[in-house]
């Protein structure tokens, strides 16, 4: 075994210092009874080549030969490969948590990075070290915004990601509090009518930006409201590509910004991992759940990075923690560090633009044969369409080996136009002849 | 540049052996470097700032102030260097204990990045994934089977979660009998993350003391045990590396008053094809990808924590779950095809990415190597135990398994603590063990060295323990002034907590 370095005279002459006469001796705390006696019943050992035809005979069932037109949450972009290159060294790769700051200056810088790309795209003071995921930054939020609070109501848009909701919903179930979901308009808009009745007495008001039907949100207005009624705002954000062209979510009056930053970065990956995000007012540092990376001096005056604010977390504070949350998402954090060092100013600007662009291009491409969206309101890449039947268009389309897109009637079964509302995305992966493929099978 | 950039770092006295210096370089933030109207993109021409004109005005920003401007070499040159002043298992030995890290395999690394894995989208519809639902599929059976379970979820996003996930299940599970039930058993030795998960669940703690042999004994599980407890939380072998022998019979007393128990899998690894928690009596179990399966931790996740539970658990389970019919294979997603499920813990299937490097290496090992790395595992700390044994207090003489504690009473006359150890073996070139964990142990040094390093890089490290201990004994001052050699001395946590500064800002100073 090529991983075990141990050969038969090491065995020996280490059990010898041990002063034990067998590898099974050494585990006799165990009681016999509670021992295994048998092998394991998991398929046998395979060869590096066996194993790359195994592992590779899988991947080859997979169909990825287009970029989907899925986005819905996981979206797919062209990955520089510098970012996969840098990431692969060893000394980043095979790191654990910087709890020796000496000599993991490395990850610490980074992360110190990974903290001021977060607060620069979503225009808030602070940032921690990555969540697991979208999702799960939502629920903390939640939880963070009734302890700041005091209060037990959340109020989220029906336009927030239902998986996001799903996991909300989960996260809350064990501490009781309770979650309103108010409903969008025809226009795809949370409703704002319907908010201003339930803001009343909540911790916190969840909107996304853009939101999961793709459509730039109401989020000043929802903002405005919540403040009006003692609620923390939080702006939710699936496709960080989004914040190079639309005003960030502090700008806008959100206290929290959470959601994910897999577009920079790191590749779909059937839906994780990917770095989570999780931005605030300084006003709530302390409340803050994760890991956090700050600025300090060595002993000889030099600035470098350590792990801080830790009394908020579970090592230390234990029960009385502001989250269990331990390991994050460290190294998709550095990879979405190293692509948005890539694109810089100009290149975020550059690649929200063609992104917009190329969502126009797919309207564009739909509409010349009648299919037009279902939502009036504005959106950034990504639009439900109008298509009659989506599971229909869906199963039709995999079976030339293109990921359609997300029908909504998965996740709202009961809007009157759910059923044959198709979500799709376009990215910079969709090339204008590809959008003029896709356009033609949706439609032929 | 700051105060002492570039200035030479003294050199360890012959002989010690130990880490490698590269070339002295300061490195700024990205920040800090490049210049207006660099990029290191290449991207299709985009179309102009007019392309926004179907969003509202006050709803679009123009190019973020304060993004770097770098060219690709810039961008290269940075992180690579920044790479540099890190330690990772790659460049050399890493005993943190009770966080087990082992080589990760270059292999996995290629198979997790076939297009096949990396490029496919979780919301493609069944037929275009087979290939990833399959490796799901097995992998839930194989660490079902690992850890003596009758069902396995993939989807918590890491350790600490799939406690909260086991939390949740035994809360549903009781909820079902009728009642939630309001506490937790944790034991001293436990790992924060096992009362903050129980908090987090809405349970209250209640902290048993462990006997004198680091051992949890059933009289204190009896004397704790009532019908209001929800479970015990045990980490077995223990944070101590400790096998808890009493485990079955602990078992029978939580379940005779109608509890669960919880086996917290950090330290899985020490019982690979030897023993599973399945059989000793535990009902749920998490493991953590990166440790027993050795996928990257990556400075800080990502992580994957399945969890494996016996069949009455199994209907609580998180969504998803990959059902086989036929020939092909399906994610159940919905509520309504499984009424019992505590629900979504994150969005999507859970972190596809390790579970590709986790079922690599599992197919690569079988049987017989993944009984293997539970073996040489145990033979590897128990070895470092019986060299460094005597130059250093072992609180508990009690048999190791994977890992063992040690301290620093040894060392109390010389004024050299516990800190100045680690640090001290840092200058060897060694990452420091994992230290003043767990907390009963006073000044704790927790030495976990994993089945993958031999027995010279075993002896190199305990040869620079000893040398250290000598050290702290000849000249106490030299350990306590220790790190020498990295890029920076010991670091003012006081200040960063104190002063926080957790950005970067134009002018930015840390004072």
């Amino acid at each position: 075994m090529r991983y075990h370095p141990h050969t038969p005279e090491d065995v020996r002459a280490m059990l010898d210092v041990i002063g034990a006469g067998s590898v099974p001796e050494l585990f006799r705390s165990i009681p016999a009874p509670l021992r295994l006696g048998r092998p394991l019943d998991v398929p046998p050992a395979l060869d590096e080549i066996a194993l790359f035809a195994e592992l590779g005979r899988l991947a080859g069932r997979n169909q990825v030969a287009h970029p989907p037109f899925a986005g819905a949450g996981s979206y797919p972009h062209h990955v520089p490969p510098v970012v996969d290159q840098l990431l692969l060294r060893g000394e980043f790769f095979t790191a654990y948590t910087p709890y020796q700051p000496e000599i993991a200056q490395g990850t610490l810088t980074a992360l110190f990075e990974w903290q001021t790309f977060v607060s620069l795209l979503t225009g808030l003071d602070v940032s921690n070290a990555s969540m697991y995921d979208g999702a799960t930054a939502t629920a903390e939020a939640a939880l963070m915004a009734t302890r700041v609070t005091g209060r037990k109501k959340i109020v989220v848009s029906a336009a927030v990601h239902p998986e996001y909701r799903k996991v909300l919903a989960t996260y809350l179930r064990s501490t009781h509090d309770e979650v309103v979901t108010v409903p969008f308009g025809a226009d795809g808009r949370t409703d704002l009518a319907a908010l201003a009745a339930a803001v009343k007495g909540a911790a916190a008001v969840i909107v996304g930006w853009p939101s999961f039907l793709g459509v730039v949100d109401v989020l000043p207005e929802a903002a405005a409201l919540a403040k009006a009624a003692g609620a923390l705002t939080i702006a939710v954000t699936a496709e960080a590509v989004a914040l190079g062209l639309l005003e960030s979510p502090g700008a806008l009056g959100a206290d929290v910004a959470v959601g994910t930053f897999q577009s920079f970065g790191n590749p779909v990956s059937f839906g994780g991992p990917a770095p989570g995000f999780f931005a605030l007012k300084e006003q709530y540092l302390r409340q803050m759940p994760g890991r956090i990376c700050g600025a300090t001096l060595d002993k000889h005056g030099r600035r470098g990075f350590v792990l801080t604010l830790s009394t908020r977390e579970q090592h230390i504070r234990r029960e009385k923690a502001t989250s269990n949350i331990c390991t994050n998402a460290g190294l998709c954090a550095l990879a979405a560090t190293i692509h948005l060092t890539l694109l810089g100013k100009q290149g975020l600007a550059a690649l929200a633009r063609l992104n917009h662009g190329r969502l126009r291009l797919l309207r564009e491409a739909l509409g010349a044969r009648g299919v037009h969206p279902v939502f009036a309101g504005p959106v950034f890449n990504e639009q439900a369409f109008e298509v009659g039947d989506a599971e229909a268009v869906v199963a039709r389309l995999a079976r030339k080996g293109i990921v359609a897109g997300a029908p909504l009637s998965r996740w709202y079964p009961d809007h009157p136009r759910a059923r044959g509302a198709l979500l799709c995305v376009a990215t910079e992966l969709h090339t204008p002849e590809l959008i003029d493929l896709f356009a033609k099978a949706v439609q032929p | 540049m700051e105060p002492g950039a570039g200035q030479a770092r003294t050199p360890l006295a012959p002989g010690l052996g130990g880490a490698v210096q590269g070339i002295a370089f300061e490195e700024p933030l990205v920040f800090e470097h490049g210049s207006r109207g660099r990029c290191g993109v290449a991207l299709p021409a985009a179309p102009g700032p007019e392309v926004a004109s179907d969003l509202p005005p006050g709803l679009v920003r123009g190019p973020v102030e304060g993004l770097p401007e770098l060219s690709e070499l810039e961008t290269v040159r940075h992180f690579t260097r920044l790479s540099a002043w890190n330690h990772g298992i790659d460049t050399g030995f890493y005993p943190l204990g009770s966080c087990t890290m082992k080589y990760n395999p270059k292999s996995s690394e290629a198979l997790a990045r076939l297009p096949g894995f990396a490029n496919v989208h979780p919301l493609a519809p069944a037929e275009l994934v087979q290939g990833a639902l399959e490796l799901m599929y097995q992998l839930e059976r194989a660490l079902s089977e690992i850890a003596g379970m009758d069902a396995t979820t993939l989807s918590p996003a890491a350790g600490a979660q799939g406690e909260l996930c086991g939390l949740m299940v035994i809360r549903a599970w009781h909820e079902a009998h009728g009642n939630p039930r309001k506490k937790v058993l944790i034991p001293d030795t436990a790992h924060g993350t096992n009362p903050a998960s129980a908090a987090l669940n809405g349970y209250t703690c209640v902290q048993l003391a462990s006997g004198p042999d680091g051992r949890l004994h059933p009289e204190a599980v009896a004397a704790a045990m009532d019908q209001d407890v929800a479970a015990i939380m045990i980490t077995n072998p223990n944070t101590l590396g400790i096998f808890e022998s009493h485990i079955a019979e602990i078992a029978a007393i939580v379940h005779a008053k109608g509890g669960l128990v919880y086996g917290d899998g950090a330290n899985m690894n020490a019982l690979l094809g030897v023993a599973r928690p399945g059989d000793m009596g535990f009902d749920v179990i998490q493991y953590n990808l990166h440790k027993t399966f050795a996928t990257p931790h990556g400075g800080g996740g990502p992580g994957s924590g399945p969890v494996a539970v016996k069949a009455t658990l199994a209907p609580f389970l998180p969504l998803p779950v990959v059902v086989k019919e036929g020939e092909g294979y399906r994610l159940v997603t919905e509520v309504a095809e499984r009424p019992g499920t505590v629900g979504k813990l994150r969005e999507f299937w859970g972190n596809f990415g390790m579970f590709v490097r986790a079922w690599a290496i599992i197919r690569e090992y079988g049987p017989e190597g993944l009984k293997a790395t539970g073996e040489l595992a145990v033979l590897n700390a128990n070895y470092a135990r019986a060299r460094l044994k005597g130059t250093y207090n072992l609180p508990y003489e009690t048999d190791s398994l994977h890992e063992v504690v040690f301290d620093d009473k040894a060392q109390k006359a010389t004024g050299v603590t516990t800190m100045d150890v680690a640090k001290r073996l840092i200058d060897h070139g060694f990452h420091p063990p994992t230290i003043y964990f767990p907390l009963v142990v006073h000044g704790a040094l927790m030495i976990e060295p994993t089945e993958t390093e031999s027995k010279e890089a075993i002896d190199a490290f305990v040869d620079a323990m000893l040398a250290i201990a000598a050290e702290a004994v000849a000249d106490p001052e030299a350990v306590k002034a220790a790190p020498l050699k990295p890029v920076r001395a010991r670091l003012d946590e006081t200040r960063a907590a104190r002063r926080p500064v957790l950005r970067w800002t134009p002018g930015m100073k840390v004072e």
